[in-house]
């Protein structure tokens, strides 16, 4: 067994936005644990303040350069919900189809930039353009079709200009909509090739299981990325739905006394969001296409191994792909206009949510008669798995210290897990915990 | 002679403009790869250097006292530093705070005091250390940073417009917002863009920054006459991107 151990790991590599570990083991006593994120802060809930209704997505999307479009669509669904404003079918489908390629956007992104090296044995991609040029231009090539499916649809995907309060602010004409989907069908190779890269790398996926709490969004219809209830589902399957507006009673911000940190929790000591919260909770609803890929890839629900977080990360890519051609279909079918934008019909307060990659995100706004906002709160879902990262550290360094890893091999296993919750830590608004104790 | 060693940095930032640099596809970036080393990326790569670097890209705001010396270090190995997205260019959407004075109480209640929650005026790179290019824009062109690189490889000087983003709407036949009822802030904006945004039917809202000496008199005249604002929302509207230009010139 592993006694003594020194971990400092200074801003970790291939995670959005700056985080630390450090573990300090004596003797065969962990002194020390901890998940740490030192980011700047950056003040965005006071910054819409004395803003027009028009302008907050425009500032708040601002929050994540990756999830742009998520954070977008939270608070314009937020700004609408305070405004009581209704969007017409058509924005709706054509938001569902954004929502799903910023998801398999950045989980793209994800798996094969950030996490692939791990599984490779790299430091990062660009040897790989060397030894495995083929996965890397297959990553690239699906980095760019998801790239221009958000674009088509949200103006482009860092930070999307065409989501508005009241719908849409112009919309792809039906030819650009038959070779969105033109293109996505040419995508299926590239789709199967990961899958079998995925195949061939998962035997590296490290075994550890810590069971939770998982929380995303969910609904009767499908997989409930753009909208839905709360839905948290426990490790023996027991399931509970609650209203988005009631979303303080879920995440119950709380400071802790040894760290400065705002945690959450619900109903176990903490809960996990994002890719695998969201497939343990929606499984049913995944298209036939994304069931097949999960069991070629050994995932099934109720899945407790946070590193197979990416794992299901790959399932909703096969699955925004085939859910967006289902909707696409729809409006072909239908034909696509530019329509007037919905007015809003009072101000006040109004909050809402949506998946992003990472997992639920709350946004939250109060208007005065002008539309002019007086305040907001966002609860990102970094913030929301920075307690469950640290639940997994308590139980995984013991874990580890037993197998008599080495300083290296922890080191390495640690940063493995955080990059599994594909941490975005510049969505700080809320995330912030610092101790520097040594 | 190798190929020139390029370095991303980021401090107070989302870091989308980052993430443009994996938007090109397959083959532009693989050819970019053809002619620079990528030698640390942090949001990419795990791989670090301590080596002189040609071109350092440095994305985010200056926030902090206490990044000063990152910056500085930066600059004394870089040979040419890019300020890389608004953010780096003139403190972008982050100096929207700059003129509140309650924003630490405001986010954060009675935890404000800790000393990790410090928290200056937002402000450019350019405020601790020299910026040799400004690549600007929330996010960046991405095709104009391949331009940027590009002239640089080839020892010549960027091409970045100093003049409205109302030149590029004429230029693609867009309507102006103005005729449709809406506000934009097109006239004072820096072009480069293409003009993405009035095409789309929305007003632009200069995140390029201003060009040089913005008349700001006239932007706020034409926000109340002919877009229908009150003096008090006109007077706030050139705070979006370009809060520390809109301080500077009034």
């Amino acid at each position: 067994m592993t006694s003594t151990a020194h971990i400092d790991v200074h801003h970790l590599t291939r995670v959005e936005g700056h985080g630390n570990i450090v573990v300090n083991v004596s003797d065969g006593a962990i002194e020390k644990c901890e998940w740490q994120v030192p980011e700047a802060p950056r003040f965005f809930e006071s910054m819409v303040r004395g803003r027009h209704y028009s302008e907050v997505a425009r500032i708040t999307s601002r929050i994540c350069g990756i999830c742009a479009v998520g954070h977008t669509l939270a608070s314009v669904k937020a700004t609408e919900t305070a405004l009581g404003i209704e969007i017409s079918e058509q924005s709706w489908k054509l938001r569902e189809i954004l929502k799903h390629a910023e998801n398999a956007d950045s989980h793209v992104l994800h798996a094969y930039i950030l996490v692939a090296p791990d599984l490779a044995g790299a430091p990062s991609v660009f040897p790989l353009v060397e030894t495995m040029p083929e996965v890397v231009a297959c990553a690239l090539r699906l980095k760019r079709l998801c790239h221009e499916w958000g674009s088509l649809i949200g103006g482009r995907t860092t930070h999307p200009t065409m989501v508005v309060p009241g719908g849409m602010a112009s919309v792809p004409t039906t030819k650009e909509l038959a070779e969105l989907k033109d293109k996505l069908i040419a995508a299926v190779p590239d789709l199967q090739a990961t899958l079998e890269t995925v195949k061939a790398l998962a035997p590296n996926v490290p075994a550890f299981d810590r069971p939770t709490e998982y929380i995303g969004l969910a609904n009767d219809e499908n997989y409930g990325l753009y909208d839905g209830e709360i839905s948290s589902i426990l490790p023996d399957g027991t399931q509970q739905r609650y209203p988005v507006a009631d979303y303080k009673l879920v995440t119950n911000e709380f400071v802790v006394a040894q760290s400065t940190a705002k945690y959450t929790k619900n109903k176990t000591d903490s809960y996990a969001a994002g890719a695998l919260a969201r497939f343990n909770n929606n499984y049913d609803k995944l298209v036939p296409e994304a069931k097949e890929a999960a069991e070629a890839l050994g995932l099934a629900p109720i899945c407790t191994n946070p590193y197979m977080n990416t794992v299901a990360q790959v399932v909703e890519v096969v699955h925004s792909v085939y859910d967006s051609l289902r909707i696409i279909d729809e409006l072909l079918e239908t034909g696509v206009e530019l329509e007037p934008l919905a007015e809003p019909t009072r101000y006040g307060k109004g909050a809402n949510s949506v998946e992003v990659p990472r997992g639920i995100l709350f946004h939250e706004y109060e208007y005065d008669a002008d539309g002019i906002c007086q305040g907001g709160n966002c609860i990102i879902p970094t913030n929301q798995n920075h307690n469950n990262i640290q639940h997994d550290f308590n139980a995984l360094v013991p874990e580890l210290l037993e197998a008599d890893k080495s300083e290296e091999e922890m080191e390495l296993a640690l940063s493995m897990l955080v990059r599994a919750y594909d941490p975005c830590i510049s969505c700080s608004t809320h995330a912030l915990d610092v101790k520097f104790v040594r | 002679m190798g190929k020139p060693r390029v370095a991303f940095f980021d401090f107070a930032c989302c870091e989308g403009c980052q993430i443009e640099m994996t938007n090109y596809g397959a083959e532009p970036f693989l050819e970019l790869l053809n002619h620079v080393d990528i030698v640390e990326f942090r949001e990419a790569m795990t791989e670090t250097t301590t080596e002189p670097i040609d071109i350092a890209f440095i994305e985010g705001s200056f926030t902090r006292e206490c990044d000063r010396e990152r910056l500085e270090q930066i600059r004394e190995r870089a040979k040419i530093v890019i300020a890389y997205g608004q953010c780096a260019t003139t403190g972008g959407i982050n100096a929207l705070k700059n003129h509140q004075t309650d924003y630490k109480q405001f986010v954060y209640g009675t935890d404000s005091d800790m000393p990790h929650l410090d928290s200056q005026e937002a402000k450019g790179v350019d405020a601790a250390i020299k910026v040799d290019y400004y690549a600007w824009g929330c996010p960046v062109n991405k095709y104009e940073v391949l331009q940027i690189v590009q002239h640089l490889l080839h020892g010549k000087e960027p091409v970045i417009p100093n003049y409205p983003v109302c030149v590029e709407c004429k230029r693609r036949e867009t309507v102006c917002r103005y005729h449709e009822g809406d506000h934009c802030m097109g006239m004072v904006a820096r072009a480069g863009c293409d003009a993405p945004c009035p095409a789309a039917g929305i007003p632009c809202e200069a995140c390029r920054g201003f060009i040089d000496d913005p008349n700001i008199p006239a932007l706020e005249k034409v926000l109340v006459e002919q877009a229908g604002f009150t003096p008090e929302r006109a007077a706030e509207k050139g705070r979006m991107f370009t809060a520390n230009a809109l301080e500077a010139a009034k």
